[in-house]
């Protein structure tokens, strides 16, 4: 079964369940976390006299912008989501979890993601005792929970027509290169299709930010993302 | 198969004394002339020989040789670019797409036998056509000035030569010098176009010339990203810029070029530099096809096929389409709906719905770049505004240059999308 990590929250807001704050539960079990870490470690540290390594160390991270250590490089793709603004707040780091291509294209994070969903929490459980701006209980936004809802299965799913996909194309191609060069502006082709599926949709829920891909992908169906993840999936 | 100029133009000569049945009735590969080598024209050029895979005989009509963007010569008169690096050629179209691509002037458009005529006097027949010739000017439309001064006060609103000149005047100004600018009535292309270009004035004079003056003589009351400029131009270049708008005279303006003044409501000013941006009209070639009304050709959104001859595609700024901005942006994505029309009525391929976007970015200072952007499907009745967005006032310095740093790679998109 699938999860859709990073939308719980705005689909909680879509279909009209209350906010974090009234369905606060506790993310997850610090101590599981802690031993999940251990598969984060070799890039990452935490805790007191953490430091950076191959990743940065993530004391404080809760909350805070995205790519904010100027003694530490980052790649081009996080430099641009903390340029569009983005958080570190509870929705983000889930579905960076869960996916970090899905949420930051380009990013140098090589870690498949944790496709559990009680082990983001878990993990995030453990990360947050280290933060010191959530620290306050009662939890709320941005480090509550919101109720979890599932992506329908069946978006997923969809097969789509390539045909249709290369007409949609035409409008991605105005700014994103067909032959995948990187001049300012991300490159989409060859993606694995349910990367780009997601991806898309977090665009249209909001999640990633930048406001152009907000408006193309709001008008975009759930078979037109289909259509076009098959089509530039396709693309060398 | 690429076909050169020469073979190509001996044998079209040749098949249009003998074609009279359309070409997709079987009298060979049908035939799609376009003319104009722009946004509009490439885009659909390529596209529609992309797609059809050689089923369609493609011809490209540009006079220009070495084309230059309007899109980023504001940027290259504020020495952010090199002129070079807005030109583009059409080598690529012709040889990996197999586009004929003819430099030459189309000088008349025969819509019943569907011929356009060159002014080297080839005869070109078509099965469709695609006309996308930008703007010319209104004539009359500022007092004192036509297109015999445009070398003493620029307009510098079709790029190259006259970019490069009015580059060159204002670097020339006189220590305190003025510069003008007398800004068009809308419709126009490129709306927030002026108002960068006086960012990009302001930018050179404040850097060589902190003294000078720019006075911005406007018709309209309000301006594309008007509040963005203005916050800017407080920021970047402050008591510089003079806007003076229709309840100042900013719509009561004359000019004479060969004594080098401008006078706004009666109150005449010497100036160093001029750059004059008339009213504007869809190309000429529009005009002599008969498919304009008033100054622009009506088209249907849901095809971009001219109102008056379903023929005929109209594409970019010469075409009146609804809500859509005149901009590269916005002819490019009409030429994606062309180009599928064309291939569906001339090879049965799929038609769907039309899509269509825009989004305009400004340089209004060293990394501070803003844009506006919009949805918009096609109804019956026009190209209609879905959703659009703005940067904010406002924004942080480090957001501004990322927007910025978007811009060059939207270029590098948009030209790549053109030219192949």
């Amino acid at each position: 079964m699938r999860f859709w990590g990073g939308t719980l929250i705005v689909w909680g807001a879509l279909t009209g369940v209350a906010w974090a704050d009234e369905t606060a539960v506790q993310i997850g079990d610090a101590a599981r976390g802690e031993q999940l870490f251990e598969q984060c470690a070799a890039c990452h540290q935490v805790g007191e006299g953490a430091e950076h390594g191959i990743g940065p160390h993530l004391n404080g991270i809760f909350d805070r912008k995205v790519a904010q250590f100027e003694d530490f490089s980052y790649s081009e793709g996080i430099t641009r989501a903390r340029r569009d603004g983005m958080v570190w707040d509870l929705e983000h780091l889930d579905a960076y979890l869960n996916n970090p291509k899905v949420l930051v294209s380009g990013t140098n994070m090589e870690f498949a993601g944790l496709k559990d969903p009680q082990d983001r929490g878990d993990v995030l459980a453990y990360l947050r005792q280290f933060s010191a701006s959530p620290q306050d209980i009662p939890e709320a936004a941005p480090t509550a929970l919101a109720e979890e809802f599932e992506l329908p299965p069946e978006i997923l799913a969809i097969v789509g027509d390539p045909d249709y996909g290369e007409y949609l194309s035409t409008e991605c191609t105005t700014c994103h290169q067909v032959d995948g060069e990187y001049d300012g502006i991300p490159v989409i082709t060859g993606w694995y299709e349910e990367d780009f599926v997601l991806a898309m949709h977090a665009y249209k829920e909001k999640i990633r930010p930048h406001p152009v891909m907000h408006m193309m992908a709001a008008r975009l169906s759930d078979e037109e993302i289909a259509a076009l993840a098959a089509y530039f999936g396709a693309l060398e | 198969m690429t076909v050169n100029r020469r073979t190509f133009l001996g044998a079209s000569v040749a098949a249009a004394a003998t074609l009279q049945a359309p070409a997709v009735l079987g009298a060979g590969k049908p035939r799609v002339v376009v003319v104009g080598g722009g946004a509009g024209g490439a885009t659909a050029a390529r596209y529609i020989a992309k797609g059809s895979k050689g089923e369609i005989d493609v011809t490209l009509v540009e006079p220009s040789r070495s084309y230059y963007t309007c899109f980023f010569s504001n940027l290259y008169i504020g020495g952010f670019r090199e002129l070079s690096s807005i030109a583009h050629s059409y080598g690529t179209l012709a040889s990996q797409y197999g586009i004929n691509v003819v430099h030459d002037w189309a000088v008349g458009i025969d819509r019943d036998a569907r011929t356009v005529t060159l002014a080297g006097g080839a005869v070109l027949p078509y099965d469709r056509l695609i006309l996308s010739p930008g703007i010319d000017f209104v004539e009359g439309a500022v007092e004192g000035w036509d297109v015999s001064a445009q070398n003493k006060m620029p307009h510098a609103y079709k790029a190259g030569s006259q970019s490069e000149l009015l580059k060159a005047q204002i670097e020339a100004m006189p220590e305190g010098g003025t510069f003008a600018m007398i800004a068009p009535p809308n419709p126009f292309r490129c709306p927030p176009g002026p108002y960068e270009r006086i960012s990009m004035v302001a930018h050179v004079l404040k850097e060589k010339n902190p003294t000078a003056k720019i006075i911005v003589a406007d018709p309209k009351p309000k301006f594309s990203k008007m509040a963005l400029f203005q916050e800017g131009w407080g920021n970047h270049y402050d008591g510089m810029i003079d806007w003076i708008g229709p309840d100042f005279g900013g719509d009561v303006v004359s000019v004479n070029p060969d004594a080098m003044t401008v006078t706004i409501d009666g109150e005449e000013t010497k100036v160093d530099a001029c750059n004059v941006i008339p009213a504007m009209k869809a190309g000429r070639i529009c005009e002599m096809a008969g498919i304009t009304e008033g100054n622009w050709a009506p088209v249907d959104g849901r095809t971009m096929q001219s109102r008056m001859d379903e023929n005929i595609h109209v594409l970019g700024d010469a075409c009146a389409q609804g809500d859509m901005p005149k901009s590269g942006f916005s002819a490019n994505s009409q030429a994606k709906v062309a180009a599928m029309a064309v291939r569906a009525a001339l090879t049965g391929s799929k038609m769907f719905p039309a899509k269509f976007s825009n989004t305009c970015w400004s340089l209004i200072g060293t990394d501070d770049g803003v844009k506006v952007g919009a949805t918009y499907e096609a109804t019956e009745e026009k190209i209609a505004k879905v959703d659009g967005f703005i940067s904010q006032t406002g924004e942080n310095a480090e957001l501004r240059q990322a927007t910025y740093e978007e811009s060059i790679g939207w270029y590098a998109g948009i030209t790549s999308d053109m030219f192949g």
